[in-house]
């Protein structure tokens, strides 16, 4: 008996401590990720009816269908909630860079105890529910709220007297959906530009100004084209996750323009299609793996350069 | 020289505002009297006392805290073995599919994740009669998926920063991989490992969408709750929950952040005392 533990002591201390914490998450992965994954693919693959689950496959060779697929093309509904995903994001992403480079830059210009209060500050909403902080912004488009009467009164002012808007339509619109897509997915941007240009030498833009360049040529020579793999990483992480977004559209987005998250979800839950929603998940994986692999192409290329710089 | 950099200050004015104004608002209307959330009727506090009497509310509460704890210890620990795995085993079989298991979840949008698990429990029901219902043990299961992988994404990155002589010296006194391993590894990476379990219970206990696709009835967590509430608009006694859920994680942050910096500025000092000393 104490033989037999000795053995399994020293095959633990040889090799098994490896192999065991290799083995657990891998297999955890595999059952509960990859397979997942696979089964939604192979429904993709197959048809419609009523079983329980609701799916079935055709009875002889080659028992998968790609007509999904092709139904993708022919109904007008997906190309346009396809479009609709990558354009709000698109817009989205452009307006976070626009906000969030300004305000990373600026948090790396003040002193240091001023930096941490305003990191902390970025990072508060981050921990703070995506769900209420969405919901926070129900509160403010509406028709009948303060934000909305406000913006209304300073647009009348604007505009010429004969025409006098009583509130402005931007609950359930795209316009919202961008809007609060910034607003949630702004601090995604602004992290990883502040630690890019966090490390960025200052030196360099003093050298530039003593040769004569003026602050803005400074920042279009130096500081913008060395901030560039920030500007990627921040780009991809709000692209990514604001064209398969759900939780946004739902809530204040418009329902006749749907984003693709919500025709999947719908397609899944109202429609119980589960071969058309597995369909146009998939179609959305293969949308979102030519960013992903800039991505991890920059990743690496950042990394190696980190490396290669120790 | 160096010039106040005005236009950057405004900015991070403006974007600040953006980024409190709306939270500040919801707080600020929490106090309405009126039922009409975004008309202001005179101040009370009459919906923070509607909410603590809603056995609903309390029972969501529980059952999310008790997920969020049982996911977030789990995926810790099964993220910090992948992230060992990752950064110290250099070749093992069928590596390179294993760290694009671990990043995959990260990008994979909320809502795909959540119908594939949701299939896969179905699935599982008909073929092996497991899990009979949906409720905390398949949401709990879900969130462990892929919070572990952020877990592991943090880890990896403290174990390939850390200095590895320190382990080199250990093996080189005779310590065995395994003693290594819990008595120098671990200790250095304690601080990533926490953090992680902070990121996968904060990730856990505000998911909506995985939570959604993988619940069943009698799973009801607080965000599905609110969920189900907001869907039908803006109501005050959501205003009022929403205020003490601010609260409670905004204080827990700055907290956090204040102990943290206050580490940092101890260690500072006392690396700076022992160079003194030796010097």
């Amino acid at each position: 008996m104490a033989g037999g533990t000795q053995q399994l002591v020293a095959w633990f201390h040889r090799k098994g401590w490896r192999d065991i914490i290799v083995a657990v998450p891998y297999v955890w992965l595999v059952t509960f990720f990859l397979l997942p994954f696979f089964i939604v693919v192979a429904m993709s693959l197959a048809r419609r009816a009523d079983l329980s689950p609701p799916i079935a496959f055709l009875e002889s060779w080659p028992y998968v269908r790609f007509s999904n697929f092709a139904r993708l093309f022919e109904d007008s509904l997906y190309i346009r909630a396809y479009l609709t995903s990558i354009w709000n994001a698109a817009i989205a992403t452009f307006f976070c860079l626009l906000i969030g480079y300004p305000m990373a830059l600026g948090i790396t210009r003040v002193s240091k105890t001023w930096r941490n209060v305003l990191l902390m500050l970025v990072i508060l909403p981050f921990w703070t529910s995506f769900l209420l902080r969405v919901y926070a912004w129900m509160g403010l488009l509406g028709s009948n709220s303060w934000f909305n009467k406000g913006l209304t009164a300073i647009i009348n002012a604007l505009l010429p007297g004969d025409i006098v808007l009583k509130s402005l339509p931007m609950m359930n619109s795209n316009f919202a959906v961008v809007l609060v897509m910034v607003y949630s997915y702004l601090p995604f941007m602004i992290l990883p530009l502040y630690a890019n240009l966090e490390k960025l030498d200052f030196t360099l833009n003093e050298a530039a100004m003593d040769l004569g360049s003026r602050p803005w040529q400074v920042f279009k020579d130096v500081t913008l084209p060395l901030s560039l793999p920030g500007i990627i990483a921040g780009g991809l992480l709000v692209f990514i996750p604001a064209s398969g977004e759900l939780i946004i559209p739902t809530l204040v987005g418009d329902a006749r323009d749907p984003m693709i998250g919500r025709v999947i979800s719908d397609e899944f839950a109202s429609a119980r299609d589960w071969p058309m929603a597995s369909t146009v998940a998939v179609a959305l994986l293969f949308m979102l793996v030519v960013p992903t692999m800039v991505y991890s192409y920059f990743e690496n290329r950042a990394q190696h350069a980190g490396e290669a710089g120790k | 020289m160096r010039r106040r950099p005005i236009f950057l200050i405004s900015c991070l004015c403006f974007g600040f505002a953006f980024f409190y104004v709306p939270i500040l608002s919801m707080i600020f209307f929490s106090f309405n009297k009126s039922r009409l959330a975004t008309v202001w009727g005179g101040f009370s506090t009459q919906w923070y006392g509607k909410l603590f009497q809603n056995d609903q509310i309390m029972n969501a509460v529980m059952l999310s805290v008790k997920i969020a704890l049982t996911s977030a210890t789990l995926a810790t620990i099964l993220g910090t073995m992948a992230g060992i795995a990752l950064a110290r085993f250099r070749k093992f079989r069928g590596r390179t599919m294993f760290s694009g298991l671990v990043t995959a979840p990260l990008i994979m949008p909320e809502v795909i994740t959540g119908i594939s698990m949701l299939m896969l429990f179905l699935m599982m029901a008909q073929w092996i009669g497991w899990p009979s219902s949906r409720g905390f043990t398949t949401v709990t299961i879900a969130h462990i998926t892929f919070s572990m992988t952020y877990v592991t994404t943090i880890v990896q990155s403290r174990l390939s920063s850390m200095d590895i002589a320190i382990e080199e010296a250990a093996m080189d006194l005779g310590a065995r991989p395994w003693r290594v391993l819990t008595d120098v590894t671990l200790p250095v990476i304690s601080p990533a490992i926490m953090a992680g379990w902070l990121l996968a219970f904060t990730i856990s206990i505000d998911d909506v969408v995985i939570t959604y696709f993988t619940t069943g009835p009698g799973g009801t967590t607080l965000p599905i709750l609110i969920w189900s509430k907001v869907k039908l608009g803006v109501t005050p006694d959501v205003n009022a929950l929403a205020t003490i859920i601010i609260t409670i994680v905004g204080v827990g942050v700055v907290a956090t952040g204040i102990l943290m910096q206050r580490a940092d500025a101890r260690r500072e000092r006392d690396i700076q005392m022992a160079v003194a000393a030796n010097a």
